[in-house]
């Protein structure tokens, strides 16, 4: 079976140890997470924690089920690409000196802005997807990236369920 | 002014005396301390069972929670306490087997400091409980406890573990009981579609040499009469799992025999000959397909199943009936068609006949001078009643054990099954006896299990409860040195063990005592350890070097089952 990309979209409790409990599904299996983020949902109290994983469609639903199966866990989605729309965030720590006009073009053609200016260096930020903030890295490597850091994924899902059934 | 606040510790027993829990298995320490304070003014609501060591209280529990279908309670103290707690919580996940167990923590401001006998055991449980939760504050007592005991017993059952810091047991809170019922989050009864019954039930009807395989969840669903109901109508052959014995009394015409590695021949073979398999409350575990990829391929598998990530897990399944077993049985029992399988279940006492004269025989009739584990199942058959229960260690005399023991009701079948946790026999069985001290309850065990939790000895000493322990001694860890002599050349690493003089040690805890290594004293020495009305401990010294067949090597299918 084909290795995709999968999100899936879980809803829980606010409980400590959730997190714990959700990422021990995926050590025992020894499969690796490739993204995740947690916030609390359009409920209150309840979270909704996105993650990625790269593996099978067979272990993408035993992986759902066993997610389902912790106690406060309200329900858990997965979705290919395709089903989603989702966005990443990137930040880039330029130092001044490197900058020149070029900078200027870069940021244009990427959609990205600059939200920051130090004294020493500016801060660039970008939203997209994970390709698309990687291509400006490679890009501004030329200026000297300092720091780089890309969050998590969020999703919502295409298909029109909601969690509200469930509660 | 008139205070009617009262202290954690009290919380938590009048929580568990709420409950109707007889029985706490337990251990003092430190930090659970207060709890046991408390406990001395409740002696005569809740019974605590004093262990020699925690393990030996959460097997107890366990053993007392299969056998009375009630949830067990196990309490410890902090660090060490609840990590020797472990073993049991990873043993009752595995075997679905319901739990409380309460754990002492430090004090709120201390966590995290490494306290004196601080560990994380919330973390350390984690992976191995169905639930569990860190209580610090005195009003969250009664509503964890609540919940968990209603985690622990709904749905697919299972371990929960309540950790309580010491600042929470001493301080004062109001007791108001208010059991849980609900959680929103947990759905432990999946809703049972018709369409699906009425699917599983054409493919039934359409079978030439339909197949049920039942498991544990039969006992946990209470579905022992819908089973067999069932198996009346639709005339199916039925064979069990290692947990799921006894869901079916063995003199029922369509019990065709045991399943798995060491089960019986024709119910292996015949796995891979069925057109449809109805695999009844069990999860297909790998003692029990061998390889997966040529396990049943043939056949259209239906599984009737409460827990849905059990589904397709192992085994691909043409329909899936979610839901609570009793219900999907009884409903299926009415649109089947009444039928029976004369010839099919000729095929299964073919080969049942094959395995009597290659195995059975031997095991049970020896000519071979020593003795073999199997005879002396066979005496325990003989004097035993309808209703004893067999608790058995892990290893070759669990098997052997299994295959021969007269099994007639349900929840006569104590086991370790999932986990193979060796020395979890002796102390289960305190735990079952304490259920009821008027059923027989025989302890099987080998040389090297009883001496993981031999101190166990203590705790049915000091209760009186009347287990017959029966050791089968072949001073080997034989089930090891089996694989050794069949997989690993002969090459007996480690496996061999000098025992001490069990005879002495069962005396110092004032059992009374048997020993016997020669056959002609063997039905004797039985008959009379079942005329004893106190603990029992029955030596047998068996042949060194015998061998548990049939046998499923690993990695073979279940088809190429061994005779020898």
């Amino acid at each position: 079976m084909m290795n995709k990309r999968y999100t899936i979209s879980v809803f829980t409790e606010n409980f400590i140890g959730i997190l714990s409990r959700i990422t021990l599904i995926f050590t025992r299996r020894g499969i690796n997470i490739d993204g995740f983020t947690a916030s609390e949902s359009r409920e209150e109290g309840i979270y909704r924690i996105t993650i990625v994983v790269h593996t099978t469609e067979e272990q993408i639903i035993q992986l759902s089920k066993q997610i389902e199966k912790i106690i406060d866990v309200i329900k858990a989605f997965y979705y290919l690409d395709d089903e989603m729309v989702f966005q990443e965030i990137a930040l880039y720590k330029i130092p001044i000196d490197n900058i020149d006009s070029g900078l200027e073009k870069v940021i244009r053609q990427h959609n990205a802005r600059i939200i920051s200016a130090e004294k020493d260096f500016v801060v660039v930020e970008m939203t997209g997807h994970k390709e698309e903030t990687q291509e400006l890295l490679e890009v501004l490597k030329d200026f000297n990236v300092l720091e780089f850091v890309r969050s998590g994924r969020v999703a919502v899902a295409k298909p029109m369920e909601t969690i509200d059934k469930y509660l | 002014m008139n205070d009617s606040r009262i202290r954690g510790a009290e919380i938590v027993i009048k929580s568990l005396v709420a409950e109707n829990a007889r029985y706490i298995f337990g251990y003092p320490g430190g930090a659970i301390m207060p709890v046991y304070d408390a406990l001395y003014d409740y002696m005569d609501h809740i019974q605590h069972i004093l262990t020699r060591h925690e393990q030996g209280a959460i097997h107890a529990a366990q053993g007392y929670a299969r056998v009375s279908g009630q949830v067990g309670v196990c309490m410890a103290t902090s660090g060490p306490g609840a990590t020797n707690l472990i073993t049991g919580i990873a043993d009752a996940l595995i075997d679905s087997t319901p739990l409380v167990c309460i754990t002492g923590q430090v004090a709120s401001h201390l966590l995290g400091t490494d306290a004196f006998q601080e560990t994380d055991v919330v973390g350390i449980s984690m992976p191995g409980t169905k639930w569990n939760i860190q209580v610090r504050k005195v009003e969250d007592i009664a509503p964890a406890i609540a919940k968990g005991f209603h985690i622990a017993r709904s749905g697919r059952p299972g371990p929960v573990l309540i950790d309580i810091t010491k600042d929470a047991q001493t301080a004062l809170g109001e007791f108001n009981y208010v059991p849980c019922l609900n959680i929103r989050s947990y759905r432990p009864y999946p809703k049972l579609e018709d369409s699906i019954i009425v699917q599983a039930a054409n493919l039934i009807n359409q079978a030439k040499k339909p197949y049920v395989l039942f498991g544990q969840g039969v006992i946990l669903g209470k579905a022992e009469k819908a089973l067999q109901e069932f198996l009346d109508k639709s005339g199916i052959p039925a064979a069990c799992t290692l947990l799921g014995t006894g869901a079916l009394s063995e003199d029922h015409p369509n019990y065709v025999g045991k399943l798995g590695m060491h089960g019986n021949y024709g119910p292996n073979i015949l796995t891979n000959q069925c057109d449809v398999l109805i695999a009844i409350g069990m999860r297909f575990d790998d003692r029990v397909t061998g390889d997966v990829k040529r396990y049943a391929k043939q056949a259209k598998v239906i599984h009737l199943e409460l827990d849905p990530a059990e589904i397709n897990k192992n085994v691909k399944c043409e329909v899936a009936v979610l839901g609570d077993c009793r219900i999907s049985l009884e409903k299926l029992t009415e649109k089947v068609e009444k039928r029976s399988h004369p010839e099919w279940i000729k095929a299964f006492r073919e080969l049942e006949a094959e395995e009597k004269r290659v195995v059975v025989g031997n095991d049970l009739s020896p000519t071979k001078v020593g003795l073999t584990m199997g005879e002396v199942i066979r005496h325990i058959n003989e004097f035993k009643s309808d209703d004893a229960i067999l608790v058995t260690d892990v290893g070759q005399h669990q098997m052997v054990a299994w295959r021969y023991f007269e099994y007639k009701t349900t929840r006569t079948q104590v086991t370790s099954g999932g986990l193979g946790t060796m020395g979890f026999a002796l102390p289960a069985a305190l735990g079952a006896q304490l259920h009821d001290f008027n059923r027989q309850v025989i302890c099987v065990v080998g040389d090297g299990g009883i001496q993981m939790t031999i101190q166990e000895l203590g705790t049915i000493m000091q209760t009186q409860a009347p287990v017959k322990v029966v050791l089968l001694n072949n001073n080997f860890l034989g089930m090891v040195r089996q694989w050794q002599q069949l997989f690993f050349d002969k090459r007996y690493s480690f496996t061999e063990l000098d025992n001490p003089d069990f005879i002495k040690i069962a005396e110092a805890y004032h059992f009374k005592v048997q020993k016997v290594g020669i056959r002609g004293d063997l039905r004797q020495a039985v008959a009379e350890m079942f005329v004893h009305e106190g603990p029992y401990f029955l030596e047998v010294v068996v042949e060194k070097e015998d061998n548990v067949f049939p046998m499923i090597a690993s990695g073979s299918s279940v088809e190429e089952v061994r005779l020898s």
